[in-house]
């Protein structure tokens, strides 16, 4: 076995993401900025960028993980937590908090029921789907989970007493990382973590079930259990990744199928690197809609879905034979 | 070792798929399931394997409860190979034979030495040196057969289960299978669903027919597979030839 490479790559093109994350934006922090406390743009990279850096790394580490760990769960490359609803769910959850006054009053029940909505995501996903999935039911079944939850956070934010309806329900289900503080790292931070070790602890799992169901319980496999820990580590991630930013799609689709080549196929060994260039990719992007000339900066899961769309279609093609 | 199970009934739909099946087996040898369509063939191999629990009955394994042995052991013991068996990504055809090691395998880091090495000796054995790093996706349908067969043979079971591991075989590579499965049973129990008559013929020591859910007969290849016991479990007329070559069946 070769040692593989493209670990150190894509922790390097991390790295160098978040750096040019912090210096980037209307105002250009170059590097002697950073050690004097004095100069204005210190603040700027400390209180403002690195907060948004520090987002932008977990939720897309979140986002790509658990893109990765629902494909090897159904064997599915298309499945995605933002495509196929669970994200939407999350949000779901969120809003409800929101729309009966809980989130006011205790703040820690936003993210935690956004992690509840995406994990009955997740779960619904996989029971409408049934256990034979066809690419083409579970596909549809994220679709329709997708349309119902995303109905159903507009209807809540449209039927509270709230004159910025329209703004916040395109906060939650167009996210992005604007404005946002060291609070909401450490809120969505042990969350994140907690779901990630979850998914990773799948691992060998997720490499039997590459066989089909059948083969991995012979092989000591506990079905059930793997799902329902899926589920768990995947609602954990996607939902706090969702309390904090609102839904950015497409991460989880675009990684593990970019990475895929670079693991050798098995599932396992796709985590880690779909966990980084998850992070790699929502840092990149990021860094795009701030610096796109615009006077209100695009939302960020507006420009991921604008080149995830392609992407899914590009893909699609792709598999026409296995649809078919 | 032996593997037992008693009165074992299955109900789907209504619908008993077995029906009072009992069978017992030793430490070694081949034995060939045999049974129309829908005779409970694929249903009674999930359940000798453990993974479907029957309605009624038991299955035992040296006198234990399958159900109450754990997963993992019973994994390390007994293979499992179902119908059809394939690989939905890409994997390189050595690390899909390594999947067969998983009931071994510590929870985190690669794979220890020491199975590297059986991994590269059953990839050897079975004839896949050639396609060591192929994606299993890319297997002509014999390729990918021997893909699975040594994924199920690498981690040495005591027990191999294999449900139709010839269908859709040509004649030389159904004929390749049973020889593996074959030298496999002298030392182990390997039990196989197999449609092709001549062939249960030729390499079976038991058969163990099937028709309606229960057990039509079971005993040697020889005393089942006559023209009378062909006809009272297919519905088909034969005529069986034994020379010193092997085993014909003439359809009639």
């Amino acid at each position: 076995m070769t040692r593989p490479w493209h670990l150190p790559a894509l922790a390097g093109l991390v790295i160098a993401l978040a750096m040019a994350s912090l210096m980037a934006g209307r105002v250009w922090a170059p590097w002697s900025a950073w050690w004097d406390t004095g100069d204005p743009r210190w603040a700027i990279i400390f209180e403002l960028r690195l907060p948004r850096t520090l987002l932008a790394i977990l939720v897309g580490a979140a986002l790509g993980l658990s893109g990765a760990a629902m494909q090897g769960y159904t064997r599915n490359p298309l499945a995605d937590p933002g495509v196929l609803g669970v994200s939407s769910m999350a949000a779901l959850g969120a809003v409800l908090t929101l729309y009966f006054g809980f989130a006011a009053t205790t703040p820690w029940l936003l993210p935690v029921a956004a992690v509840a909505g995406a994990i009955i995501g997740v779960l619904l996903l996989l029971a409408i789907s049934g256990a034979a999935a066809s690419l083409i039911t579970f596909v549809l079944a994220g679709v329709i989970l997708q349309s119902i939850a995303g109905a159903a956070v507009a209807l809540a934010l449209s039927l509270a007493p709230n004159p910025w309806a329209t703004q916040e329900i395109l906060d939650w289900l167009m996210g992005a990382l604007t404005d946002r503080s060291m609070q909401e790292v450490t809120l969505a931070a042990p969350l994140i973590v907690l779901g990630a070790g979850l998914i990773f602890h799948l691992r060998r799992a997720l490499d039997a079930l590459s066989l089909g169901e059948a083969s991995a319980a012979s092989l000591g496999v506990d079905i059930t259990r793997t799902q329902r820990l899926l589920a768990l580590g995947v609602g954990l991630a996607t939902g706090a990744s969702v309390a904090v930013t609102g839904v950015i799609g497409f991460v989880g689709l675009i990684v593990p199928h970019l990475l895929r080549p670079f693991t050798g196929g098995e599932p396992g060994r796709l985590l880690l690197p779909s966990a980084i260039g998850g992070a790699a990719l929502v840092l990149a992007a990021d860094i795009l809609v701030r610096l796109t000339p615009s006077a209100a900066e695009v939302k960020l899961g507006v420009a991921l879905s604008a080149l995830g769309g392609p992407f899914f279609l590009a893909m699609l093609f792709g598999l026409r034979r296995r649809v078919a | 070792m032996t593997l037992s199970a008693s009165d074992i009934s299955v109900r789907r739909g209504g619908r008993a798929v077995l029906d009072g099946v009992s069978a017992a087996f030793g430490a070694k040898g081949l034995v060939a399931v045999i049974g129309p369509n829908g005779a409970g063939k694929s249903t009674l191999l999930s359940v000798l394997a453990g993974l479907l629990t029957p309605d009624a009955g038991a299955v035992t394994l040296d006198d234990v409860p399958l159900a109450a042995i754990d997963r993992r052991a019973l994994a390390r013991r007994r293979a499992y190979l179902p119908q059809n068996a394939r690989c939905d990504w890409p994997i390189a055809v050595e690390r899909v034979v390594a999947l067969g090691l998983t009931p071994t395998l510590p929870a985190l880091g690669d794979l220890p030495a020491a199975d590297l090495a059986r991994v590269a000796a059953m990839v050897e054995a079975c004839d896949l040196a050639a396609h060591r790093t192929q994606p299993v996706t890319t297997l002509s349908g014999g390729e990918l057969a021997r893909t699975m067969l040594a994924r199920a043979l690498v981690g040495a079971p005591e027990i191999l289960i294999a449900d139709e591991p010839v269908a859709g075989l040509d004649p030389r590579h159904a004929r390749d299978a049973l020889v593996r499965l074959r030298a496999h049973a002298h030392g182990a129990l390997v039990i196989v669903a197999v449609h092709d008559l001549a062939l249960a013929a030729q390499y079976a020591d038991r058969v163990l027919a099937l028709r309606d859910g229960r057990v039509a007969a079971d005993g040697a290849a020889g005393d089942v597979l006559t023209p009378q016991t062909v006809r009272a479990v297919f519905d088909v007329d034969v005529r069986i030839e034994r020379d010193s070559e092997g085993v014909g069946i003439r359809y009639l």
